[in-house]
């Protein structure tokens, strides 16, 4: 059996349920934020930080932001199997994509908690 | 271990039929939204100070800056309507063959038509 150590989930089936899961998250917040949008004729200043400095809304926004990484985790690491073969190379690979996903998240969550 | 696992694959040596060409493209906008990230990051830091916000909105009303915007929200929005035809599947909707070209071609035709509309909210 092939095992997915630099894969998020334990096994193809966690991946799998993680990816769908996230992709709800992510489609509920644009959802939202299409609402938001089309719901002001036009987005000022205060009302785009009011937005964002609701507590539940820097929840929500930190949620997404997580669904985003994870389920980006996941996909690149299936795109990465699939088409970079060498081993070294390919761990390299997927070990950027590792820290540059926490990185964006530990920097969002500073962006967003900053408000 | 089965060693004659179709893995690695290679990408020359495929043919391109309508259901390859929309999970394709579901692949690489997901590949390129991913390296989007600090962007969208990068502008929403920008946006919440008042020089900032104005800073941000006064760069979408340039050509460039509203091309790549464009071009990102449509990618998401095709990324977005392809992974919903993913769930229709795992619910066994659309699995046949000649569901899968459908779903492809609707699949499609709906990233098109929501890239114009985009376009239209954009400009």
């Amino acid at each position: 059996m092939v095992t997915s150590a630099t894969s998020l989930g334990r096994s193809g089936l966690h991946d799998w349920i993680i990816q769908r899961i996230t992709a709800v998250v992510l489609a509920a917040y644009v959802i939202y934020f299409l609402g938001f949008i089309f719901s002001a004729e036009v987005i000022e200043f205060s009302v785009w930080k009011h937005l964002f400095s609701q507590v539940w809304f820097k929840v929500f926004s930190l949620l997404a932001l997580a669904s985003i990484v994870f389920h980006a985790w996941i996909g690149m690491w299936i795109v990465s199997t699939d088409y970079i073969k060498p081993t070294g190379i390919r761990l390299v690979f997927q070990a950027f994509v590792i820290l540059f996903c926490f990185a964006c998240l530990i920097w969002g969550a500073q962006i967003l908690w900053g408000v | 271990m089965n060693k004659n696992r179709p893995v690695n694959l290679n990408l020359g040596a495929f043919k391109w039929p309508i259901t390859a060409i929309s999970s394709g493209l579901h692949r690489i906008t997901g590949i390129l939204l991913f390296l989007s990230i600090p962007f969208w990051l990068w502008a929403l830091q920008e946006s919440f100070t008042a020089d900032g916000f104005v800073y941000v909105k006064g760069l979408l009303s340039g050509i460039i800056a509203k091309a790549i915007a464009w071009l990102l929200l449509s990618m998401l929005a095709y990324h977005i309507v392809a992974g919903v035809r993913h769930l229709l599947m795992d619910a066994g909707i659309g699995e046949t063959l000649e569901g899968g070209r459908r779903g492809s071609y609707t699949v499609l035709v709906l990233g098109v038509l929501s890239a114009a509309l985009i376009g239209v909210w954009l400009w």
